[in-house]
């Protein structure tokens, strides 16, 4: 199990899956994206200024909270790693400061990305605002229409919101869109991918980024916990970047890992292998091998194919991948925030709905610990909750 | 049986190379669109196999690719058609990665070369990443065409005018497919280069607009493929006939040469 979690090389692949699956146009950004990865990685000085911004800035280290009255409930002992308590409310952050560090060592001078609900386009803003970088985001034009209140935030950011208006507007054609626009300016713009997603290095390089969240957790968890170790962690998977980074941190332990998916967008549960945005991995498609477009309450994993790793972490069994419905989702965010007082986001309330009915069927056993990542705040979706309660 | 390359090698000994693009099932009687680029002095033609997620193609082919998908088109419709049809040049499929290892590499090149392609373009799946599906290719008689950019580094371009097959796909400038009226000085180095490095042909390919830049181009190296210019005034509901007469110009402008 140690070659699990690891650097994947030159080649980018996790098993069967991951690669670099983009036209030759983008070969040399993505080489140039990796070497200047793996030197900064390496480097303790780029390592210190990123923990640096994660502490003073976006709020690191997160506490992990005990569920004391949602565990009695449930028999079991619940703990949340709250990433919702970040700055600009999501793990999002961990990634997108990361990666804008890099792309200034680089030298360049514009972010492009893409996004769906607006999390990843708020946090890129953001941290392109922080460093003094230019910021242009790719959203479908439905999810404009959704979003009103991040496509704002973003404005007031100084980013620039490009509409997309190709294909289903939503966010696999945000991602089409921004690799386009990529192609065409590699020169003075580096591409902030939000997930576990796209060409090497960007899956694994993502992942280290965002296994600050499994790494803080696990120590967490060691000075929490009489067995030190969790019996499962748990976390919400659209393309899995808030997943793989707290498996990572306990990818050698005895813990179980459960990544859980929108019923809507399952590409572990119910995706073929296939190749979409740079990288092969499993994929919601039709008999003919037209991507699908994924549906579920939270427009956060909306995605309809699922990070590398994750496929690989699924064929191995050290992962195992759930899925649960919009109604279970909706009654686990009502219940979380009245037994703990946390509104947690519809995407991460997708790893609480697991976990409640897991415990509930008696497939978590009485007494176990749960050690589940809380990805997000549920600000963003009252409106959308409203509708549904 | 002539391979890909054998034709447009023995093309080129008489003139430019002209190799007009068509999506297959974006309009119904697209196979006559297929004829009437024959019937125009057509080297070889490309057909496009529509996929939902094209991320190398700007917004004219996107859009007929969403047109042909919501035509019912498939991998399976669009080879029976291509079976049937003999138009005396070679007919090359262009398409992306997730049609083509739906099953395997081996299966998608049989059953093109079953239906009597002989090429193959699939602009997301380069040279790091084509090892299995060359193979597949070779085994079945068709050409795997390899695509070079004006950001390809001479070794890498060493490597892609070595292992390309059919002829070398240079893409004319950075960013996706679309029209353009000047030639770029990155094309025209990155057509130089090519020459310098291989005896197969060099088609540039993005943003060919129309028949003067066309003949502007080709001095840079043998040809052009014709994709966008086409395709808007197919979706502008070109009729076939028109289409082949829009061909027949830009042979005419490669035949007299450029300026």
């Amino acid at each position: 199990m140690t070659t699990l979690m690891n650097d994947p090389g030159t080649t980018g692949r996790f098993g069967d899956y991951g690669g670099r699956y983009v036209p030759e146009s983008l070969i040399p950004a993505c080489q140039e994206i990796e070497a200047a990865f793996r030197d900064a990685w390496a480097d303790p000085g780029f390592r210190d200024r990123l923990t640096t911004l994660l502490t003073v800035y976006a709020g690191r280290p997160t506490p992990l909270t005990p569920a004391r009255r949602l565990s009695e409930e449930l028999g079991i002992t619940l703990l949340l790693k709250r990433e919702d308590l970040t700055h600009t409310g999501s793990h999002k952050i961990n990634n997108v400061v990361g990666q804008a560090l890099l792309a200034q060592r680089m030298g360049k001078r514009r972010l492009l990305a893409e996004t769906g609900a607006g999390q990843h386009g708020v946090a890129t803003a953001t941290a392109a605002a922080l460093l003094g970088l230019r910021a242009t985001v790719f959203m479908g034009e439905r999810d404009i229409e959704r979003q009103e209140l991040n496509v704002l935030r973003m404005h007031v950011l100084g980013a620039e919101v490009v509409p997309v208006t190709s294909g289903s507007r939503t966010l696999k054609d945000a991602c089409n869109e921004a690799m386009r626009h990529w192609v065409a300016s590699t020169d003075d713009s580096y591409y902030c991918l939000g997930s576990v997603l796209g060409p090497h290095p960007y899956p694994w390089m993502v992942r280290e980024f965002q296994r600050v969240i499994g790494e803080e957790a696990r120590a967490q968890c060691a000075a929490e916990l009489p067995a030190a170790v969790p019996d499962y962690v748990v976390a919400c998977v659209g393309g899995g970047s808030n997943a793989a980074g707290t498996f990572a941190g306990f990818i050698g332990t005895t813990a179980r890992l459960v990544g859980v998916e929108a019923e809507g967008g399952a590409a572990a549960t119910s995706g073929r292998a296939g190749v979409l945005h740079g990288f092969r991995s499993l994929v919601l498609q039709d008999e003919h091998g037209q991507v699908r477009e994924a549906h579920s309450v939270a427009a956060g994993l909306d995605y309809p194919g699922i990070g590398p790793e994750h496929a690989h972490l699924r064929d191995g069994g050290r992962a195992r991948y759930a899925t649960v419905t919009d109604d279970e989702v909706v009654r686990a965010l009502v219940r979380l925030a009245r037994t703990e007082g946390i509104v947690a986001a519809l995407e991460s309330s997708h790893a609480l709905a697991w976990v409640i009915r897991a415990a509930e069927s008696g497939g978590i056993a009485p007494g176990s610990t749960v050690m589940l990542t809380l990805s997000g705040r549920g600000d963003k979706d009252i409106a959308s909750i409203k509708e549904l309660l | 049986m002539t391979t890909l390359e054998e034709s447009l090698l023995a093309r080129r000994a008489t003139g430019r190379l002209l190799v007009p693009y068509v999506t297959a099932g974006a309009a119904p009687g697209w196979t006559d669109v297929v004829r009437a680029y024959a019937d125009a002095g057509a080297d070889a033609v490309e057909i496009g196999f529509p996929f939902s997620d094209p991320m190398l193609d700007g917004v004219t082919i996107q859009e007929a690719s969403d047109r042909a998908i919501a035509r019912g088109t498939t991998v399976t419709a669009i080879l029976d058609e291509v079976t049937a049809l003999d138009v005396g040049v070679p007919l090359v499929a262009m398409t992306y990665g997730n049609l083509v290892f739906q099953r395997s590499g081996a299966e998608f090149c049989a059953a093109l070369a079953a239906s009597g392609l002989r090429g193959l373009i699939v602009p997301d799946v380069p040279l790091e990443e084509c090892g299995e599906l060359a193979g597949a290719a070779a085994k079945e008689g068709l050409d795997l065409v390899l695509l070079a950019a004006p950001s390809t580094p001479r070794p890498r371009l060493r490597d892609i005018a070595e292992r390309s097959r059919g002829f070398v796909y240079a893409l004319t400038r950075m960013g996706t497919t679309g029209e353009r009226d000047e030639v770029p000085e990155q094309a025209a180095r990155l057509g130089r280069d090519l020459k310098e490095l291989t005896d197969r042909p060099v088609l540039f390919g993005f943003g060919v607009s129309s028949p003067r830049p066309a003949a502007d181009l080709a001095r840079h190296a043998d040809g052009v493929v014709v994709a966008s210019a086409l395709m808007r005034r197919l979706l502008d509901g070109a009729r076939p006939r028109e289409l082949g007469e829009y061909a027949a110009s830009i042979r005419r402008a490669l035949d007299q040469g450029a300026r």
